[in-house]
């Protein structure tokens, strides 16, 4: 096996097949994949849900993850939150010639193992080549579909009045931990990335048949608030308890200290559900058992209104929460 | 203007003093304050320190209100 | 007995009902920053308004200044540093931030020490630093020339555009009494010393509170200042005594002094107001980077009908302003008031009263 990725390697011949074989079919081998044919023939049956993402992000390798882990997570998760069982992922990548062998190997490494979490097989995939300086080292896009158990509700990803808000986890590590990594911020120990398979966290909600979810969502770009002022309705509001929305302390003071707001700041391994009153603690409680649900905690409610989301402060204050604006850069002055 | 974050000074080499802001750490530079130490609770403007903190800040500003407060209710 | 923030919002009411209107400005773009933050404004009576001063730099470094940093940035022989601040300010249709994404290599710093290791792993290019705010940060740039004239590297040079509190605030209240209070700046206390703000009841005849960046904090200045008011008295009180001292950081002050002296400046909005800029002395002039590069002269105009001039007086609130929130909004602002995550606008838009 050569050291670099070579033209060669993305013109679908000898040296194309020897890629397959050393590197993708051990990876990912699954009885779909392993015929190698042009379509994977996959069992469904009723409604599927299906979902696909591209993945550019850098670095290429950052505490907590890697653009394989999250190749796997981020289109996992997407299905997770529609309702659906994940169940089938392809692979599709396009890399720069000269990439290092070594980086393909740790990311392909990455992916298989993401998906031996997240339960879900690589069933076919692609990958071409390109000149060098016309990708930048590997953009991957990833395809998912999920099928759904009979009897499940399908969440009418609508909020209502008198629902509670829920998280499943601390806020902004996402985004902090690939910005410090990017900027060399010199933040250290290095904050650490929270990406995550989520597929089982919702399948434990599920578990108890009276558990009813009206909407969830991954709020990965613009965070919490991206994904609550798509929530909101023209006659709803939603109330966040200020004090109440968990953060890592590490990732809560390298917020402080660029000024930035951790509502607005990406993440890969939480979600937010916006569930009835009635079903709030029992939720709460089904996610608490799991691994990564453990700091799940109510954070507000929806109550009727205009249209408004804002926090509420300890001390009485309200605050409007805003869609954020572009990319978030840090500020000192 | 003036973002300034206070944190707990563990380690100084030279003018560099290794900041913990609860959790997380980052180096500040320590030129622009005198007799800096380790256990110093600092506050930290773009990537100098500005000020050693007096650990009693919190009770010298509870005095000026509860003065402020005399002079309303009396 | 510990007095909590609802006890301090409670004395606020208290007071205020016995008061008028009161107009209190705050100078610091961090204060506008927290206020809003907090929802302080939901918490006040409706008599007592909080009014933004140009505390901002970003919002008040000149176009002259943002033309000059775009022209040294637009090279590629050139690695331009800046904090993140002011990287979305727009000067006609061209800022740092697309100057970036067209290729040039223009890099966030978090201090301007960053600027120096740069240099060195890049000894073929030329590493600028833009050094823009108030005395708050003077001092960090004063010590980043400091150490570059020690080491004798010569491929860094500094944008100073720095400026000075105390003469904006007089050639803003001066003449009319528009506020009647100060809220005065924590963080550019703690250099200068609560000392530095006695010309503000005694020149101004307005009482002045120096006020931290916390809810608490500030809420306490707030109502120190009432209290003033109520009583007649015109003093300058120091409400963040753990950080700010009567004579402020000595040895911060000395670097600023040696290493720069006062100029006249502009300030976005305002004019040209003597003595409130920051030069390099004759003894470190040749790191200042007007005098390394070529630049063109550029008239650049404020776009049409953008209010940011009478914003940062104080004179105008944001929703005065036609443009804002509809073609002036923080996914295209038009103004530096609503580039900067400091400034009125911006503070206004994103925690919008509910």
């Amino acid at each position: 096996m050569e050291s670099k990725i070579t033209l060669a390697h993305g013109s679908g011949g000898e040296k194309y097949r020897e890629l397959v074989q050393e590197i993708f079919l051990p990876a990912y081998s699954n009885e779909y994949l392993s015929p190698l044919t042009d379509s994977a023939i996959l069992e469904g049956g009723g409604k599927i849900a299906m979902t696909t993402d591209s993945y550019v992000v850098r670095p290429l390798f950052f505490p907590g993850g890697d653009i394989g882990s999250l190749a796997v997570s981020g289109t996992v998760n997407d299905l997770a939150v529609s309702g659906a069982l994940p169940k089938y992922i392809s692979v599709g990548m396009i890399l720069e010639a000269g990439l290092e062998m070594d980086v393909l190997k740790r990311i392909v490494d990455s992916i298989s193992n993401t998906a031996e979490k997240a339960g879900v097989k690589v069933v076919t995939g692609d990958t071409k080549v390109v000149e060098s300086k016309s990708a930048d080292e590997i953009f991957i896009n990833t395809a998912g579909v999920g099928i759904f158990p009979s009897g499940r509700i399908i969440p009418t990803q609508k909020i209502e009045a008198g629902d509670r808000i829920i998280i499943s986890g601390c806020m902004a590590s996402h985004g902090m931990a690939v910005m410090n990594a990017r900027n060399n911020l010199g933040f250290f120990p290095p904050i650490e990335s929270d990406a995550a398979p989520l597929g089982k966290l919702v399948d434990a909600i599920f578990m108890n048949e009276n558990n009813i979810i009206h909407a969830m969502r991954d709020p990965t770009r613009g965070g919490v608030a991206a994904t609550l002022c798509e929530w909101v309705t023209s006659t709803t509001d939603i109330i966040i308890y200020q004090g109440s929305v968990p953060v890592r302390p590490d990732v809560a003071a390298a917020c402080r200290l660029l000024g930035l707001d951790p509502l607005h700041i990406a993440n890969e391994g939480i979600i937010l559900f916006s569930v009835p009153e009635k079903c709030a603690d029992s939720v709460l409680a089904a996610l608490r058992k799991e691994e990564y649900g453990k700091d799940s905690a109510i954070i507000g409610e929806v109550r009727e209104g205009r249209g408004t989301v804002s926090a509420v402060t300890d001390f009485g204050s309200k605050i409007r929460i805003t869609m954020p604006n572009g990319e978030l850069l840090p500020r000192i002055c | 203007m003036c973002l300034a974050i206070p944190g707990t000074i563990t380690k100084i080499e030279d003018m560099e003093a290794y900041v913990d802001y609860g959790g997380v750490s980052k180096c500040a530079d320590i030129r622009l304050v005198e007799n800096v130490k380790v256990g110093d609770i600092v506050l930290v403007h773009a990537g100098f320190v500005i000020q050693i903190l007096d650990k009693e800040n919190g009770e010298e500003l509870q005095k000026l209100v509860e003065e402020t407060m005399g002079i309303i209710y009396k | 007995m510990k007095n909590s923030i609802e006890d301090l919002i409670n004395a606020i009411k208290l007071l205020a009902e016995t008061m008028s209107e009161v107009s209190i400005m705050e100078v610091c773009g961090t204060h506008t920053a927290s206020i809003r933050k907090y929802g302080i404004p939901s918490v006040l009576p409706g008599n007592i308004r909080l009014v933004s001063g140009p505390g901002c730099p970003v919002c008040v470094t000149s176009q002259e200044d943002i033309n000059m940093a775009l022209s040294i940035a637009d090279s590629e022989k050139v690695i331009f540093t800046c904090f993140g601040d002011m990287m979305r300010v727009p000067c006609g249709d061209k800022s740092l931030y697309s100057l970036r994404e067209a290729g040039r290599d223009i890099r966030i710093v978090t201090s301007p020490m960053d600027a120096i290791d740069i240099s060195k792993t890049n000894p073929e290019k030329q590493v600028v630093y833009f050094g823009i705010g108030f005395e708050t940060t003077a001092p960090h740039t004063a010590a980043l020339v400091d150490e570059i004239d020690k080491q004798n590297i010569n491929n860094i040079s500094v944008l100073n555009s720095h400026k000075t509190m105390p003469q904006a605030i007089t050639h803003l209240l001066k003449d009319e009494c528009r506020v009647d209070a100060l809220l005065c700046p924590g963080h550019v206390a703690a250099i200068t010393g609560s000392d530095a703000f006695s010309f503000v009841p005694e020149k101004l005849n307005l009482p002045a509170a120096i006020a931290g960046f916390e809810a608490y904090e500030i809420l306490a200045a707030i109502l120190s200042i009432l209290t003033m008011l109520k009583t007649n008295r015109k003093e300058c009180v120091n409400m963040y005594p753990g950080v700010v001292t009567k004579s402020g950081n000595l040895k911060a002050l000395e670097l600023i002094n040696r290493v720069m002296e006062p100029e006249d400046a502009v300030w976005r909005g305002l004019g040209s107001i003597p003595g409130s800029g920051l030069r390099f002395r004759d003894r470190y002039a040749g790191f200042d980077a007007t005098k390394r590069f070529e630049i063109p002269g550029n008239k650049t105009q404020e776009p049409k009908g953008c209010l940011c001039s009478g914003i940062l007086r104080g004179e105008n609130i944001p929703t005065d302003c036609g443009h804002f929130g509809k073609s002036c909004n923080p996914h295209s602002p038009m103004g530096p008031c609503m580039v900067s995550s400091e400034g009125s606008c911006f503070s206004y838009y994103r925690y919008r009263d509910v």
